[in-house]
């Protein structure tokens, strides 16, 4: 496991998990870009269009934020399950977290469509261009979460990669997978609550 | 002795789940009220960081970790704000 013992370095951090942290600031920029780019044209123009409430399906959106802090909560258990060598623990929150990622997903699939057929498209107005971009984005974010779940998952089972004194890759999918929470922390409120 | 530490772990996380359970709530019933605009974005936003808050130091362990993961998440918030509040000003909220 020559990979993972790279604590000895001169920041004192896993490459990896640094690696991680600085990824994930680049993507604070990605999102906060397009997020910031919708606050200021939303506040600073007067044809700023919203739908009405009722179209923007918001009992949906918030069952999606249930769904992912459901899973969320999951993850860090199931990194918890691991790091005490409870496999079958670590295995079952695995498989709730994926499950979770997927019905998210769904859900997910769902509103499109209906605000497609309610006539908001990416480009029927400024709200429906930065609907489907923040939350396609998003949603992006969530699949290639699921991939590296899955992948964790895979090699938490086979215990040569990922196993109770080596739980490092499993930690790194677990800080992407909160901080497509985050992101999503964010966008509920903004796009669907204000 | 290392059972004992994960048991007390897992009740935080459980403690943090709750308390994101709440605070979600807590935004949808305040986004029925109806608020003037600046408070109700100002509220929005502000339970969205305390909840942002929460995912970050607990569940991304960001409370245990060292200067030099927490200084690279902030110098990318610090950009972030950057990008926000000069135009905010310039377009007059």
């Amino acid at each position: 496991m020559s990979s993972l013992e790279a604590t000895q370095n001169q920041t004192g951090i896993p490459n990896g998990k640094l690696g991680m942290w600085l990824f994930l600031a680049s993507e604070v920029m990605l999102f906060g870009g397009l997020l910031s780019s919708y606050v200021i044209l939303r506040t600073g123009s007067p044809n700023f269009g919203m739908p009405a409430r009722e179209l923007l399906g918001v009992p949906w959106a918030t069952l999606n934020t249930f769904v992912l802090i459901t899973s969320s909560v999951s993850m860090v258990l199931a990194l918890s399950a691991m790091q005490d060598g409870r496999i079958p623990a670590f295995r079952n929150f695995m498989l709730l977290t994926i499950t979770l990622g997927f019905v998210f997903l769904g859900i997910k699939s769902y509103e499109y469509w209906h605000k497609i057929s309610e006539g908001i498209t990416i480009t029927s107005s400024l709200f429906g261009s930065f609907y489907f971009t923040l939350t396609g984005l998003h949603a992006l974010h969530v699949i290639g979460g699921i991939v590296f779940n899955i992948y964790v998952l895979v090699q938490g089972l086979k215990g040569k990669i990922i196993n109770p004194d080596h739980p490092d890759r499993l930690e790194y999918a677990g800080l992407y997978w909160h901080f497509v929470d985050v992101v999503w922390v964010f966008l509920f409120p903004l796009i669907y609550l204000i | 002795m290392k059972n004992e530490h994960s048991k007390a772990m897992i009740k935080t996380y459980l403690a943090v789940f709750g308390a994101l359970a709440v605070l979600t709530a807590l935004t949808v019933m305040v986004s029925t009220l109806h608020l003037p605009r600046v408070p109700a974005v100002a509220l929005a936003v502000l339970i969205a960081l305390v909840k942002a808050s929460l995912i970050t130091a607990f569940f991304m362990h960001m409370k245990s970790e060292g200067r030099l993961i927490a200084g690279i998440f902030l110098a990318s918030l610090f950009f972030l704000l950057v990008l926000i509040i000069p135009v905010i000003i310039d377009i007059g909220f």
